[in-house]
């Protein structure tokens, strides 16, 4: 046997690896691809645009808003920033899966970046972090079966979801705010997470009083991060490195 | 084409730069401030709080509801255990308040 036929193996069993890490994060985000193409048609998108927003922007929180904010009829730009600001964590990930993905050709990492999500980044991050290479078959593995079940999902969403009799009696329009205040809480262990929450709350609350939707995102965001930074290293839990 | 259709290409643009931007900015440096890492810790927490806090400010008791069940089922459950529970809650409790 070759040793690229090796290689070749290698791949496709990591490949596999990673699509069964995939399979909760498949399973947990469905109800998430229903709820937004049953939600996109109700604001007005088509099954089409339904199914392509999920294709090209594949980011549930963030096409939520998009969604949102197009029903109440906001100026498409502030959508497109909205949609900016609330995938803005993003670059976060981005910073740190950097150094995982650096030996990988220009084009696998360009795919790599572009399923980059929160599961994606913390999965990866603990490979990496038991000391294993983080390779594009495995990395594909991982990522590819959620974005194709997301992308069926909102089309199957959209489809079907004109069928959802009282959507008010089944929660579907609070079901995201309590996802989000589940991921929020999640962070708790992370320093300076009340004080930051607190900021935050506090600035998104005036802000959308005051400023209005969709600006309350951002400016209660850039409050907590400002707050974060601004407080001094020891309570953050960032020491300088001597 | 149409405004809708701009809409997604564009927000699909916006958020394919943040996800190769934080890339392509730290990359440029060898070492990031302490005080910028704090930052970025803080972000996660900072976005996803202004999600919650002015949806649940403007809701019901229903919504109180849940969102109090949620945090009380995070203190020991995954994240799937908290959401489930959050959402039964709320069903349940809009069946009574509406």
């Amino acid at each position: 046997m070759s040793a690229e036929a090796i290689s070749e193996n290698g791949a496709k069993s990591e490949f596999w690896q990673g699509v069964r890490l995939s399979m909760p994060v498949v399973v947990a985000s469905a109800p998430f691809a229903l709820l937004f193409g049953a939600i996109a048609v109700d604001n007005g998108f088509t099954v089409l645009e339904a199914f392509l927003m999920s294709a090209m922007v594949f980011g549930g929180a963030s096409q939520m808003v998009g969604i949102e904010l197009f029903g109440q009829h906001v100026a498409p730009w502030l959508i497109v920033l909205s949609i900016f600001a609330v995938n803005f964590r993003h670059v976060l990930y981005s910073a740190g899966i950097g150094r995982r993905i650096a030996h990988w050709p220009l084009f696998q990492q360009a795919i790599g970046y572009f399923i980059l999500t929160d599961p994606q980044f913390a999965v990866a991050e603990r490979k990496a972090e038991a000391g294993e290479t983080v390779g594009f078959a495995w990395y594909l593995g991982l990522g590819l079966p959620v974005y194709v079940f997301w992308v069926i999902e909102s089309a199957l969403g959209a489809v079907f979801g004109r069928l959802i009799p009282n959507t008010h009696a089944l929660g579907i329009d609070f079901l995201l705010p309590i996802y989000f205040l589940g991921l929020v809480l999640g962070f708790r262990k992370r320093p300076l997470w009340l004080p930051v929450v607190v900021a935050s709350a506090a600035a998104s609350i005036i802000a959308y009083k005051t400023v209005g939707s969709p600006w309350h995102v951002s400016i209660g965001a850039v409050a907590g991060v400002l707050l974060a930074v601004i407080l001094p290293p020891h309570h953050s839990g960032v020491e300088a490195k001597p | 084409m149409s405004t809708t259709l701009w809409i997604i290409i564009a927000g699909a643009l916006a958020t394919y730069l943040t996800r190769i931007g934080g890339h392509l900015v730290i990359s440029r440096f060898e070492n990031i401030h302490p005080r910028v890492e704090a930052g970025l810790n803080a972000v996660p927490a900072a976005v996803l709080t202004t999600l919650v806090a002015p949806a649940a400010l403007t809701a019901g008791p229903a919504e109180w509801a849940a969102l109090i069940v949620t945090a009380l089922v995070s203190l020991r459950g995954g994240l799937m255990a908290m959401f489930l529970a959050g959402a039964a809650v709320l069903v349940l409790a809009r069946q009574f308040v509406g």
